[in-house]
């Protein structure tokens, strides 16, 4: 069982508050791995945030493809974070031999062209770079884009927090939101790009639960769109639902639950839009979800979504305080971060609602 | 040596054999008179007589009884249906199967050999080789099939990619900018197409009666099928016309009354269902024998009294773009764009090919592919072809769906599946694997006349659909055989049975853990046999 959790917070934060949020949740999950993503980056990074950052985990081998690949293609490196690792032998921690952590600029002549091109752009070279080091296993490309850092290994979180120094909070690691998971494993085999949270185009997402709508949903997002490959997890399909309605049809973000988990017909009757509900059902009925899923997001705003299941079988709580917002599958989490905050305001996202919390901290609940 | 005539038949020819208790007959009449096929008589019999003295004195040795016997001739064979079994009053009927009949090979002495019902392949039906074997434990959690609620609604007509939808995003909401294709959120059993004329207008009655009430009183949103050759008037102008789609056949019979009403219709239909062709005589027409062509049916269909042939194909129609172009294009015009125009195919190797056209059409007018499987029913095929053609209907769902999927393309045009369906009484498993293997829906048509009282089967049991002379009132024309048929019970049979439907296909949801349809699920299924995994894309178990 996964354990999911995100965190927002005004002033930048660094990784062990997102372990101290997981860690208390370790008798829902298996710890058998530790995986976050970091947006709206302070620290090693702060100068950089309209840079593409790569995130990626190889081998010696993995780093030369990466070199040759990045400079073939006209990427300028310009900062990175070599993560200070502890290499005591008694963690538990399957680690890779190399964690890359670099911004790039962009080939010259994409400074000329279109935002939309240059997301296309750093989307197929993660997606080349990915099928490169795929060749005897020499790697695994998490993200690549601007202000965005991904870290995932299998082990126990408490041993690759101490292996990357997570604990000890050296201001190099900062940032105001952190998406996190605490769990490698997939319910057969153990996969590094099974790990949530999945990230495609500035969207980052992780998922509670069992999609049991999996093969329905894949079948059709493969044809929907060159980057939605993997399927590794069956809650990446989430993440290809979201990114497909907004970022692709570009519908408000209101019409992802409505995807997702769509209104009885009787209900939708009495909508407003109905006719627009009705179509949108029958068009997108291969991306319902109909099994018991949690799904926390990130968006390229950063700002932060929760979202339940038609039947809320799969819970989750979010709690705040004047400074920081934090979304966890159980309370406990929120009762290590946030000790001293007002209970009664804890919210818990119900099956017919789709929660945002945007960068001022404000949390919409929005009805559907 | 005796000498015996041995070309004669006799009852060991027959296909059944009525076993007579002569001690327990009390002479009544009534098997003989109820025989629609005038198969058993009244007939004298000779036997040994043990004479008192008197008699002796006088020598007579024998004396003469009256018995029910059975006819040996081909024309008034008897065809098992058992209704002299039913009105006996004191049982002293039975009727066994034959298994050393010769009546297969020597009634083609006499002809081409007509019946109706369905194939005798039982044997071949993939769909018991198949479980649903994903079931939620621990993973995720089965749901209560008795306490959720379930979203059972599949669709009918045209389906448009997510990209192409007219809408235009108005600040949190999204408005629509023009017109879509008509699309109707139905249950996913249709009441398959049997036309009156076909069966009983008691039976199309019972049939229309069951599908009101379902909708009106136990809010299923069942839809029927009126089957070639038009309606009644008063129906076509009812406010139940919506729960009905048109069926145009190649012989187009009906369609004269249908269009002088549209001006009177009160509503729009369902759909208008475009058939191509039946499963269980894939390539022939329809074939309405003279003898059911009664004056009310005349009246329907706008004919004499005549034997009524639609043409294997809808004459002027040479290819899938001009079904596309002329059929759809004009049923979809005389009802104003607002009903659904479906097509419905027997499978076929063929079937892919016809519905990558449909799914490739330009101008998205195909409202649903409707295939019909090689175990569907007939009021009246040739023997040869029931037997000898046609396609299963699974593995052709699922190329169909997977064509589909290939293309990203699944889902635009609903498929909807029949031919077999409920075969062995549980059509709701049947429906359950084949929305699994990526059908929207299921039509069934044979299963709803057994719930009438059809005892027709697949072992050769009646299956006289084609001679008017149907037992049970339900597939004749003949004003004293229908009386046989209680419209209200047999209504009430149906509703019953689509209510258990009901109820057992949420039991074999909840299980897999979904409250909505898991069209193209296929992951929720599993089978024994290897080559059927293979071909269908599921897990193999053992």
């Amino acid at each position: 069982m996964c354990r999911i959790g995100a965190i927002k917070s005004t002033t930048p934060f660094s990784p062990k508050i997102a372990l101290e949020l997981m860690l208390p949740q370790q008798e829902g999950h298996d710890n058998s791995g530790f995986a976050l993503v970091m947006q709206d980056l302070a620290g090693a990074f702060v100068h950089y945030k309209d840079k593409p950052l790569l995130s990626m985990a190889c081998t010696d081998k993995g780093i030369q493809l990466v070199n040759a690949y990045m400079e073939q293609h006209g990427f300028v490196q310009l900062a990175q974070w070599v993560p200070d690792v502890c290499k005591n032998q008694n963690l538990n921690i399957r680690a890779m031999p190399r964690y890359v952590f670099r911004t790039y600029d962009l080939p010259e002549i994409y400074q000329y062209r279109s935002q939309a091109a240059r997301e296309d752009f750093l989307l197929d070279s993660r997606l080349e770079l990915r099928e490169l080091l795929s060749v005897d296993n020499n790697g695994y490309v998490y993200s690549f884009w601007p202000d965005v850092l991904t870290l995932k290994e299998i082990g126990d979180p408490y041993d690759i927090a101490t292996y990357f120094h997570l604990w000890d909070d050296d201001s190099r690691l900062l940032a105001k939101n952190i998406v996190v998971q605490c769990r490698q494993n997939t319910n057969y085999d153990i996969v590094r790009y099974a790990a949530h949270p999945f990230f495609i185009q500035g969207y980052t997402l992780c998922a509670n639960g069992e999609n049991t709508f999996f093969t329905k949903n894949m079948e059709l997002q493969k044809s929907l769109h060159r980057g939605y490959i993997g399927f590794e997890s069956d809650s990446q399909t989430f993440l290809y639902s979201l990114h497909y309605v907004l970022h692709e049809l570009k519908w408000p973000i209101n019409y992802f639950k409505h995807v997702i988990t769509p209104l009885l017909p009787e209900e939708a009757q009495e909508r407003p839009d109905a006719k627009v509900l009705a179509l949108i059902r029958k068009s997108l009925a291969n991306l319902e979800i109909n099994g018991p899923n949690t799904i926390i997001a990130m968006l390229p705003d950063s700002t932060l979504v929760s979202v339940c299941d038609a039947k809320k079988l799969r819970p989750v709580v979010i709690g705040r305080d004047k400074n920081l917002v934090a979304i966890s599958s159980e309370v406990c989490g929120l009762n290590a971060i946030l000790p001293h905050r007002n209970l009664s305001e804890d919210i818990y996202t119900t099956e017919r609602e789709l929660i945002t919390i945007n960068n001022a901290l404000e949390v919409k609940r929005w009805k559907q | 040596m005796e000498t015996v005539t041995t070309q004669d038949i006799t009852v060991n020819d027959l296909d059944f054999i009525i076993h007579y208790n002569p001690d327990i007959c009390i002479m009544c009449g009534s098997c003989v008179a109820q025989c629609s096929f005038n198969a058993i008589e009244v007939a004298p019999q000779v036997r040994k007589h043990e004479p008192t003295q008197e008699g002796a004195k006088q020598g007579h040795k024998k004396k003469i009884l009256f018995v029910i016997r059975q006819k040996t001739d081909l024309a008034h064979a008897c065809v098992g249906c058992g209704m002299c079994v039913k009105v006996c009053p004191n049982q002293a009927l039975s009727i066994e199967a034959n298994p050393e009949s010769r009546k297969n090979l020597l009634a083609r002495t006499q002809g081409v050999i007509k019946r109706g019902g369905r194939a005798s392949s039982y044997s071949l039906r993939t769909l018991d080789k198949i479980m649903v074997g994903r079931i939620s434990q621990m993973t995720d959690p089965a749901l209560d099939s008795e306490r959720h609620t379930f979203d059972l609604r599949a669709p009918l007509g045209r389906i448009l990619k997510a990209q192409d939808l007219p809408l235009k995003v108005d600040g949190q909401s999204l408005s629509l900018e023009k017109n879509c294709p008509p699309v109707r959120w139905i249950y996913p059993l249709l009441f398959s197409d049997m036309s009156i004329g076909a069966i009983s207008t008691r039976a199309w009655e019972a049939i229309a009666l069951a599908c009101a009430y379902l909708n009106e009183e136990c809010h299923l949103p069942v839809r029927m099928c009126s089957g070639e050759g038009g309606m009644p008037l008063k129906l076509l102008k009812s406010e139940q016309l919506k729960y009905m789609l048109l069926q145009i056949g190649s012989g187009h019979f009906g369609w004269n009354r249908i269009i002088k009403s549209l001006p009177l219709m009160r509503t729009d239909p369902a759909g208008i269902i475009i058939k191509i062709g039946q499963g269980a005589k894939p390539g022939d027409g329809g074939l309405l024998p003279k003898k059911k062509v009664a004056p009310h049916i005349q009246a329907i269909r706008g004919v004499p009294e005549t034997a009524l042939h639609s043409p294997p194909t809808h004459q002027g129609l040479y290819s899938i773009e001009e079904s596309v172009q002329k059929m759809h294009l004009s049923l979809n015009a005389a009802f104003g764009f607002r009903v659904p125009v479906v097509i419905k195919c027997a499978a076929s190797l063929t079937s892919v090919a016809v519905y990558n056209n449909l799914l490739r059409d330009p101008y998205h007018i195909s409202g649903g592919f409707f295939l019909d499987g090689l175990q569907g029913g007939t009021g009246a095929a040739c023997e040869i072809s029931l037997e000898h053609t046609g396609h299963p209907i699974v593995s052709k769902l699922r190329d169909c769906y997977l064509t589909s999927v290939a293309q990203g393309l699944q889902g635009q045009i609903p498929l909807w599946v029949g031919g077999g369906v409920g075969l062995t009484g549980q059509a709701a498993a049947d429906c359950f694997k084949l929305i699994c293997l990526g059908a929207n829906g299921v039509f069934v048509g044979k299963i709803l006349l057994q719930l009438l009282g059809c005892v027709g089967d697949e072992h050769g049991r009646c299956n006289q659909c084609n001679t008017g002379k149907c037992p049970t009132g339900i597939c004749t024309q003949d004003p004293r055989l229908i009386k046989r048929l209680d419209i209200d019970r047999g209504a009430e049979a149906i509703v019953n049975y689509v209510l258990t439907f009901d109820s057992e296909l949420k039991k074999l949801l909840a299980p897999i853990g979904n409250s909505s349809l898991p069209v193209g699920r296929s992951d929720a299924l599993i089978t024994s046999d290897y080559a059927v995994a293979q071909k269908l894309g599921i897990a193999y178990a053992c």
